[in-house]
């Protein structure tokens, strides 16, 4: 099985206070722990396994600079096979669509039978797997957790709904998944690892290497495109207890005696 | 704006769900004169029910009732809306796990834009829309714009509108079956097979009026001893956001929020939660929410009614000795 992972480096919001910069046309960059985004790195994980049993390979392939070379390595750490850095100046400022059209260019260089996408990166969009797939009008199906590989012709998919509940699904190959966290337990990835793929050459592709015509991505094809990043107007808020650590528990007992909260 | 303007309909047993009314006042918000037509899709007597149920709060009904909707496969039915909606439309869409199947393929199949997750619309000019957006689980917003000139999909976030509950429509219900299904059924690559229901767990925190709820801010699996005392000390059930499940350190049927379970305590206490939507849409009831996180701009202390920043691995175990104190 010949299986491709889209992947994407983002900031690590467990690890970072994310802040808008002064004139808000982005986020404080400085201090940001960057990571792959935490969807993918399931996504590459089951792939990894799904290789392990049915044999072929995972390449993992992210649209970014050359910043973005350190999740590629990352995740080769982890076990993929290959990875591509799509890269050129006409892709910045790509939207969904945009990233969408490059990651297709590549696809169709090789024949995958699976790709797999993260549910949902930094930005919160969830768009990059439905779309990959109806530019290639091959089936999809979004917020998988669980998959089971049939034959090669078909798998068979779990997909997460409200509640708990899951829907199952037969979807032929090749087909676009989105991986929704909890699927499996990414394993871990140590400084040994990392420095074994160090010093590997990460092929770069570019719109010409791809033929992408330049004003189909980027920005001259964006439909959409962010103007500014900002704080909103908050409403009331919570009350914030301040004092000692001793008179906030005070005031909290308070609340939480008056509101049934202690029994 | 002489678009027309479009809203997906999801609903479960011949009921619509609550984002139904919240897809007119974001179509309102879009364009105040917009006559906006609801879109169902499903089978038989459940639909007629959903449909009679909108007729009233819609300028249009346009259902499509096929036994193979009965329970709907996006992949199907993406195909079927290519058919019956014209291209330059605006297509709103709640940004839940069906929409998010079928919404951004059905922009490419339509040649519309697509923006996903809106939470609010500032307005269209010259053909492009300002909406806002969050990023990073809530912690900073953004202005888009989005070119609806040539149609746009769009997802909307459940419950950042309010429902429009006028009911000031007198619509008209429209069968749109024999257009959605010319050319014969589509989308047989993925074949539905069964809806596997959520484990049971040993504790029903549906049913608690106390939450202690612990997020990835306990950092590791052995601090939840702590969370497991407090617990104790305020007689409550422990809950928890979907990283603490994902981990595998509780169970799934502890986990609230939209993938989770619908809590509706007394008393909610989140701890080291940042307060993503997915996770707070899963309070309902108005309970009294404690948000205790180190993080001042964490977007739970927007939720919650009394807030305390400060690391939880210090706070909590002192509160528990107080309340163990306190009870003698
Ligand atoms: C389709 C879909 C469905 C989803 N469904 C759900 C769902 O049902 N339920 C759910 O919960 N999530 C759900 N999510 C995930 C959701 O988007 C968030 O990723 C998740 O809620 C984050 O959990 P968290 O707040 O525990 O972790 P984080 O967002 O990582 O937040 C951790 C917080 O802890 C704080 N913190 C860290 N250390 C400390 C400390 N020592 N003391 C105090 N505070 C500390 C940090 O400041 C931060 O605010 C879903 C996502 C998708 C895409
Ligand atoms: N720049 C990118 N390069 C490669 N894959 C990406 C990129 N951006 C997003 N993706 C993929 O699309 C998924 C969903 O991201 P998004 O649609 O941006 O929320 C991510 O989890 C990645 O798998």
């Amino acid at each position: 099985m010949e299986i491709l992972v889209c992947i994407k480096r983002a900031p690590d919001t467990s690890e970072n206070e994310i802040e808008v910069n002064r004139d808000g046309t982005d986020i404080e960059r400085d201090d940001l722990v960057y990571s792959v985004n935490e969807w993918d790195n399931y996504a590459v994980e089951e792939a990894i396994q799904i290789r392990d049993k049915m044999g072929g390979s995972v390449t993992v392939v992210t649209v970014g600079d050359e910043d973005d070379e350190e999740v590629i390595r990352r995740e080769m750490a982890m076990g993929a096979d290959h990875g591509i850095l799509l890269s050129d100046e006409t892709f910045k400022g790509s939207d969904g669509r945009g990233i969408s059209a490059i990651l297709k260019a590549e696809v169709e260089k090789k024949n995958y039978d699976l790709i797999l996408t993260g549910a949902q990166a930094d930005d919160g969009a969830g768009q990059v797997g439905g779309i990959l797939a109806a530019m290639l009008d091959w089936p999809y199906a979004s917020l998988v957790n669980f998959i089971d590989v049939i034959d090669d012709k078909k798998i068979k998919v779990g997909r997460e709904i409200a509640g708990g509940n899951q829907e199952m699904h037969e979807i032929d190959l090749p087909c676009v998944l989105s991986i929704q966290t909890g699927i499996n337990e990414p394993r871990y990835v140590g400084i040994r690892g990392i420095r074994k793929v160090a010093s590997l050459e990460i092929p770069v592709h570019t719109a010409g290497d791809l033929g992408i015509a330049p004003e189909s991505v980027g920005e001259s094809g964006a439909r959409t495109k962010r103007l500014d990043y900002f704080v909103p107007e908050l409403g009331e808020g919570a009350e914030i207890l301040e004092g000692s650590t001793e008179e906030i528990i005070d005031k909290l007992l308070e609340f939480l005696k008056a509101k049934g909260g202690i029994k | 704006m002489a678009q027309q303007v479009f809203a997906y309909i999801i609903h479960k047993e011949g009921v619509a769900d609550d984002t139904a009314l919240e897809m007119i006042a974001a179509a309102r918000k879009l364009d105040p004169d917009a006559s906006v037509a609801a879109v169902i899709a499903g089978a038989g007597a459940e639909l007629d029910a959903v449909c009679r149920e909108l007729v009233s709060s819609f300028s249009e009904v346009w259902k499509i009732d096929n036994e193979a909707l009965a329970y709907v496969n996006a992949e199907v039915l993406r195909r079927m809306l290519v058919r019956i909606l014209p291209k330059d439309g605006i297509v709103l869409v709640p940004h839940e796990h069906f929409g998010m199947d079928l919404a951004p393929g059905l922009s490419i199949m339509l040649d519309a834009a697509y923006l996903p997750d809106a939470v609010d619309f500032e307005g269209v000019e010259d053909g492009k829309l300002k909406a806002v957006r969050e990023e990073y689980t809530g912690q900073v917003s953004t202005h888009v714009h989005c070119d609806i000139s040539q149609g746009a999909v769009i997802t909307v976030r459940p419950g950042s509108f309010k429902a429009d509950e006028s009911k000031s429509a007198s619509g008209k219900i429209v069968d749109k079956t024999a257009e959605a299904m010319e050319g014969g059924l589509p989308g047989g690559a993925r074949r539905f097979l069964e809806v596997v229901e959520a484990e049971v767990g040993d504790v029903d925190i549906t049913k608690s009026d106390v939450l202690v709820s612990v997020g990835r801010g306990i950092e590791d699996e052995d601090n939840l001893e702590m969370i497991f005392d407090l617990a104790e000390a305020m007689g409550a059930d422990i809950s928890c956001s979907r990283p603490i499940v994902d981990a595998k350190w509780l169970e799934k049927s502890r986990q609230v929020g939209t993938s989770g379970q619908t809590v509706k305590p007394k008393v909610y206490m989140a701890l080291g939660i940042s307060g993503a939507f997915q996770h707070v849409g899963g309070i309902k009831g108005a309970p009294f929410i404690i948000a205790i996180n180190k993080n001042p701009k964490a977007p739970i202390f927007q939720a919650a009614d009394v807030g305390i920043v400060d690391d939880i691995l210090d706070f909590i175990p002192e509160l528990t000795d107080r309340i163990n104190e306190m009870k003698g």
